[in-house]
């Protein structure tokens, strides 16, 4: 086999292992703690700073069967939350001595209060990010947002975070960022070179492993996927939008592969990607975090924007010279959801063709959505996405 | 129900006042353009409706509009409009309704149109879903946003930095862009004043609420409530009117207690209190009398409901508090129901099986909102572990009567109610 | 003697209970629910009552010399007497509906198959229930409806008629005939039965003894209870109407006095409740607005895939692969099955894979309404499926231990009416305690 077999075989390992063996190995090697955090993003250089190991947990896809969550929740809240819940209830969970829940919808929201009474042993922190830009006015209430956050983390971990181990965690973190972009230029650049299955396995993996590990299996694969030797088709180029928090079930995507598009460009599995470029390491560690977040971070449907909307799709889809958009969001999901039309509002403006469906991570069929993105491609090439 | 009661019910002096209020707003909204006024859109749960105000601003509630357009039986056509544009069927009906009325030319109660927004204020309490409403809106209309958000009260507890926070915002942002819009300078004079009169309101408003711990209890604090929370958390908190409008409840309901009478219904006056209920989360708009219906038919009578707690949390003492004008302010905003903590909101509801005497509690849980219906479940649960009451659980929506199922939403109360009659010692 | 019954109007089937005053159950009848609930309560309860009387003769024909043989004949005769009647209402429907303007053009070979189908459906009739050891169907409607059938295949092939036409005139007809109540006397019908098998010349007195012991004793419906899905449009004060939940709770108690946690997946609704020692509900879910996972779901499957509904649990237990169905919606059940037929999946490996989500729907349910506690009973239309059930231990031996003993009732489709008559009883006799 292969080394680069190995690599995803690993990943597929990972991705799979729903009770999480290598954070529970993880945590008996080194005698520290872990947290884990939902979509879509953290400040992972906090947890890593305290001394404990980040973990990203995206929902039981549909490795899960579901009786317990589904009891928690009505049938029209999406299914990322039964699916924490099941695997929390069943005890998977349990290496996870904190967990955190985003500020990013009011599902999300409400499980936090959830995990309060349901596992009130367990540290459970909102996390609240601003949704005003400017820096002594969100910034403030962001800088003391992480405070209180390291406060919790220090009395979890007994670590207290330095602006030192901070600068240290963050500089880990930015390597992680430019590598993952670099794995996200090299696949709109070759696609064929990069599929897109086997960068989202990557991603996910850099959910769990520890960052410098994951640091030198993206190296590692870059470099051993160019040798591949694997040849280009025929496909058009597609932006895929809308899954920033519940995942599509990895079968979906290589249905979408199969359909006859090449995926270059994306939103899964945004911890690593909220923030854009590095974030710089002098000055005050937090201060950067925060400034980061304010100005040099994705536009997604939980951050508010009204002055230039859909604009970071439109670029996304010029830079990486795609020939359409698929917006693929979760059932039930209300920032996704809503944001969509806005978004095709200015796709429409800039004559760029979409199509859209809606999924839910368990979603067993994918036919009926291979035919349409196939439909979708042909399409597209024949005529031109614009 | 007979025709005299039907007519004392309109004849109430309190309730004559809230229509005399409501429709003096809306002939002042359909007068906007000509006599110049601006108008402010903006929502209900921490509603900043004083300053506002002290701008010499009008301003409209997308929520009230949308669920006034179910109780005219407009919504589902409006909803309908909304996804024929792209929205979609899994989303809050309130803004998939608004959109739609937007798109019919926004029609008030009357039929005359009311006027489109100069500013929208995003004050972004407890729900997400009002970041995209006021997104969707703007691109609509081009005019300027300003947000004030509000931390959510993850913690259950207030912060000096979330109240620094929403000070901040409204020195830095909301009154800057409200005097640009209004042309006049910052009135803190005027806007302590209204202030004054809204905690005067608040007093009465508190009062009448825990009227229901009487028995019978004079109110029904669900379904009636609505009602009782139309002005203090509606456009006219902090005026002179308002406060009268509490002033001559709280009396209406004192000689409701001395007469040992229930409460009114549209069937007619309630004459026998057999249930006593808590419910949670929003009622629908779409049935809203046939829903109460089966509640009068049972007997029920709801003492105590979280919905009459979006616009504002009075019982533990809150007040707007003119001396501190702008903290006050920060603290009502952070103390609205759906800002608080899943904890804290199963100890509220706790606290009032046990000091309201409750029988029993439903959770009504609409499709629309999250925000409330997310975690509903677990409450349920918890609720009755703590209180050893029995909880009923009911679904429907907001404003889409597409989920609105009333054989269904019956048989679910009568099976429920049959199972306290059980419980309370009739074995059946 | 007093008589209290108790009456389930469901969906599908209306079911009828009838008991003694010491909660003995005497008698059940069912009939198929249709759009006049009236007449399906009426029927349901007059086949209860009828029941009881069997019971009585039953009780009184014990000593008589092949009892059994003798009992069970006299009871398909008198089934063949109800038969007859309804088919006389059917004849007389079917004339009447020729009147209506589009069977104008064909009057004259209508009339003719309406004369040829009586004597054929007088003869299917006798051999059916005097001759046959397996009964037809416990309805009319299909029993009608296979003779029909029958000759009307024979009839349009041979006259070059629609097939079509001579449906849609017995659809018209059926409809008619159900909506009515008919006046089945016991006394009459049971001489006539007797006289069918052994003449006028009475050669079994010792059964005309008890048959008239049976025929003199006086049944009184001193008090009834409804319940069930279309509980709202029975024929009851409302005093004497109780929701499903509180009937399925005791009527289980009353089955298995263990019970704590009933499952009922019916055939629009599933509901988990929880009851007490005395069966007494503490908490209960129902389902969402749609019938997704309830029995209805397994109908659409058997239509989908054209195979009868009694079929669909045996053939789902060859399964060999776990084949896993996320939607238990019957919009989308269609859709799914093709799909996964067209991957080459084996039918019955999906067939148990949606036995499986229907179950895990329902287990939901019920962990939403408190978890399973020992004993837990399961009824309802499903409970007869056996595909259903092994899908059910499983999965509760998975999820609460193995310890949890499931019962499941032959005949739990009475569960909903056991409570109902249940409930009548106590009414009366808390009446008679505080007058």
């Amino acid at each position: 086999m292969s080394e680069i077999n190995d690599i995803l075989n690993r990943c597929q390992e990972l991705y799979e292992d729903l009770s999480l063996g290598y954070v529970q190995r993880w945590k008996e090697m080194y005698g520290k703690k872990a947290v884990g955090f939902l979509p879509v993003y953290v400040p992972r250089e906090l947890i890593r700073a305290s001394g404990m190991l980040p973990v990203g947990i995206m929902g039981g896809g549909d490795q899960i069967e579901i009786i317990r969550g589904d009891a928690y929740f009505q049938s029209y809240i999406c299914h990322i939350p039964r699916s924490v819940i099941e695997m929390a209830l069943s005890g998977k969970l349990d290496c996870l001595d904190g967990m955190m829940f985003p500020s990013i919808c009011d599902v999300i929201r409400n499980l936090s209060g959830m995990w309060q009474l349901m596992f009130p042993e367990k540290l459970s922190i909102y996390f609240d990010s601003p949704q005003n830009f400017e820096s002594d006015t969100g910034g403030i209430f962001y800088q003391n947002e992480l405070k209180r956050i390291l406060d919790e983390f220090s009395k979890l971990s007994g670590i207290t975070a330095t602006d030192e181990s901070l600068r240290d965690a963050t500089a880990l973190y930015n390597q992680n960022r430019r590598l993952t972009q670099q794995l996200y230029r090299r696949r709109a650049d070759k696609p064929w070179e990069i599929p897109t299955s086997e960068l989202y396995l990557l991603l996910r993996a850099g959910n769990i492993l520890e960052v410098t590990e994951h640091n030198q299996m993206l190296e590692r694969y870059m470099a051993l996927a160019s040798k591949e030797n694997r040849k280009p088709l025929d496909n058009s180029r597609l932006v895929l939008n809308g899954s920033f928090c519940e995942q599509p079930p990895l079968g979906l995507i290589r249905a979408l592969e199969r359909a006859g598009g090449y995926i270059v460009d994306d939103d899964f599995v945004l911890a690593g990607r909220m923030i854009k470029s590095e974030i710089p390491l002098k000055g005050d560690p937090l201060e950067n975090i925060v400034e980061a977040y304010l100005k040099d971070s994705k536009d997604v449907p939980f951050k508010y924007n009204i002055e230039n909307k859909g604009d970071e799709l439109v670029e996304s889809f010029r830079e990486n010279r795609a020939d359409g958009v698929i917006f693929c969001a979760a059932s039930f999901c209300d920032p996704g959801l809503l944001e969509q039309p806005m978004l095709q509002g200015r796709l429409d403006k800039d004559k760029i063709a979409y199509t859209s469906f809606q999924f839910a991570e368990n979603t067993g069929q994918y036919q009926v959505i291979r035919e349409q993105v196939g439909t979708f491609s042909d399409t597209i090439k024949l005529w031109g996405g614009q | 129900m007979t025709e005299k009661t039907a007519r004392e019910v309109l004849k109430d002096d309190s309730m004559m006042i809230q229509k005399k209020l409501i429709s003096g707003h809306y002939n002042n909204l359909a007068q906007a353009r000509e006599k110049g006024k601006k108008i402010v859109y903006t929502f209900v749960p921490g509603n900043i409706i004083e300053l506002v105000r002290s701008f010499g601003l009008l301003s409209m509630l997308p929520e009230i509009d949308s669920l006034q357009s179910a109780m005219r039986k407009k919504s589902d056509q409006y909803v309908a409009e909304a996804e024929k544009m792209g929205h979609s069927e899994d989303v809050c009906t309130y803004v998939k309704c608004h959109i739609g009325m937007i798109q019919s030319g926004i029609p008030g109660p009357d039929g005359r149109p009311l006027p489109e927004p100069d500013l929208l204020l995003l004050s972004y309490t407890g729900c997400f879903t009002f970041l995209k409403w006021f997104e969707l809106l703007r691109q609509r209309f081009k005019c300027p946003v300003v947000l004030l958000q509000i931390p959510y009260q993850a913690e259950g507890k207030i912060t000096k930095d979330m109240r620094d926070y929403i000070v901040k915002q409204l020195k830095d942002d909301v009154i800057p862009a409200l005097e640009k819009l209004s042309g006049m300078k910052y009135d803190e004079e005027r806007f302590k004043d209204a202030m004054r009169k809204s905690s005067q309101a608040e007093e009465d408003f508190v009062w009448t609420l825990n009227s229901a711990k009487q028995k019978p209890s004079p109110i029904d604090a669900y379904f009636g409530g609505v009602y009782y929370v139309g002005p203090i958390f509606t456009y006219f908190r902090g005026t002179d009117e308002a406060a009268e409008y509490y002033r001559v409840l709280r009396e209406e309901v004192t000689q409701r207690i001395a007469r040992k009478l229930g409460p009114i219904t549209p069937e007619g006056p309630m004459r026998n209190e057999k249930f006593r209920i808590v419910v949670e989360g929003p009622p629908n708009w779409t049935h809203f009398r046939e829903f109460w219906k089966m509640f009068y038919d049972e007997e029920a009578v709801v003492v105590a409901s979280s919905y009459t707690k979006v616009g504002g949390v009075y019982e533990s003492g809150f007040r707007h508090d003119p001396e501190n004008p702008l903290s006050s302010t920060a603290d009502y905003c952070l103390g609205c129901y759906t800002n608080l903590s899943l904890p804290s909101r199963v100890e509220m509801i706790t606290n009032y099986i046990r000091d309201f005497q409750a029988d029993g509690f439903i959770v009504h849980s609409v499709k629309s909102c999250n925000s409330f219906s997310a975690g509903q479940l677990l409450m349920l649960r918890e609720i009755e572990t703590r209180t050893g009451k029995s909880g009923g659980f009911i679904e429907s929506d907001l404003v889409d009567s597409r989920y609105f199922s009333p054989s269904n939403i019956k048989n679910r109360l009568e099976s429920y109610f049959q199972m306290l009659d059980q419980k309370k010692g009739g074995r059946s | 003697m007093k008589c209290f019954y108790g009456i389930d109007l469901g969906s599908t089937t209306t079911k009828a209970v009838v008991m003694d005053h010491e909660s003995h159950i005497i008698g059940r009848g069912i009939t198929n629910s249709r759009s006049n609930y009236d007449a399906a309560c009426e029927i349901a309860k007059t086949e209860a009552f009828i029941d009881a009387r069997f019971g009585l003769l039953k009780k009184q024909s014990r000593k008589l010399e092949d009892s059994e043989a003798v009992f069970k004949k006299l009871r398909r005769a008198f089934e063949l007497e109800e038969y007859l009647e309804q088919l006389k209402t059917l004849i007389h429907e079917l004339r009447q509906s020729l009147d209506e303007p589009r069977f104008k053009n064909n009057l004259r070979d209508l009339s003719e198959f309406i004369g040829l189908l009586e004597p054929r459906a007088i003869q299917y009739g006798e051999q059916v229930y005097l001759k046959d050891d397996k009964p037809g169907s416990d309805f009319f409607r299909d029993n009608a409806a296979m003779v029909y059938t029958r000759v009307a295949e024979e009839f349009c092939a041979k006259k070059r008629l629609s097939f079509d036409l001579t449906s849609g005139l017995f659809d018209r007809s059926i409809i008619r005939v159900e909506n009515q109540t008919y006046n089945i006397d016991f006394d009459d019908k049971i001489q006539s039965a007797y006289e069918r098998l052994f003449g006028r010349k009475n050669p079994n007195p010792k059964l005309l003894d008890a048959i008239n012991m049976s025929r003199g004793t006086k049944l009184e419906e001193t008090l009834g209870v409804g319940t069930g899905y279309g509980r709202l449009r029975l024929p009851f004060p409302k005093k004497q109407i109780r929701s499903e939940i509180l009937c399925h709770g005791l009527g289980a108690n009353y089955m298995f006095p263990g019970t704590r946690t009933v499952l009922d997946i019916g055939g629009q609704d599933t509901k988990g409740i929880q009851v007490d020692g005395e069966g007494l509900v503490s908490s209960f879910q129902m389902n969402d607005r749609c019938a997704a996972g309830c029995g209805r779901y397994l109908g659409y499957i058997a239509e989908e895939m054209n195979i009868p509904l009694p079929d669909l649990g045996p053939l789902a237990l060859d399964a060999k692969k776990n084949v896993k169905i996320n939607s238990t919606c019957t919009v989308f059940a269609g859709a799914e099955l093709r799909d996964r037929l067209a991957d080459g999946q084996q039918r019955e490996d999906i067939l148990m894979g949606l036995h499986r989500a229907i179950i895990f729907r329902a287990l939901s349910l019920l962990a939403r309404s408190g978890g399973i506690r020992d004993e837990f009973t399961f009824t309802g239309g499903v409970a007869k499926n056996q595909a259903a059930v092994k899908a059910l231990s499983e999965l509760v031996g998975e999820n609460y231990g193995k310890d949890i003993k499931i019962n499941i009732a032959p005949d739990s489709i009475f569960t909903g009416a056991i409570g109902a008559a249940l409930f009548a009883v106590r009414e009366y006799k808390d009446k008679g305690d505080n007058p």
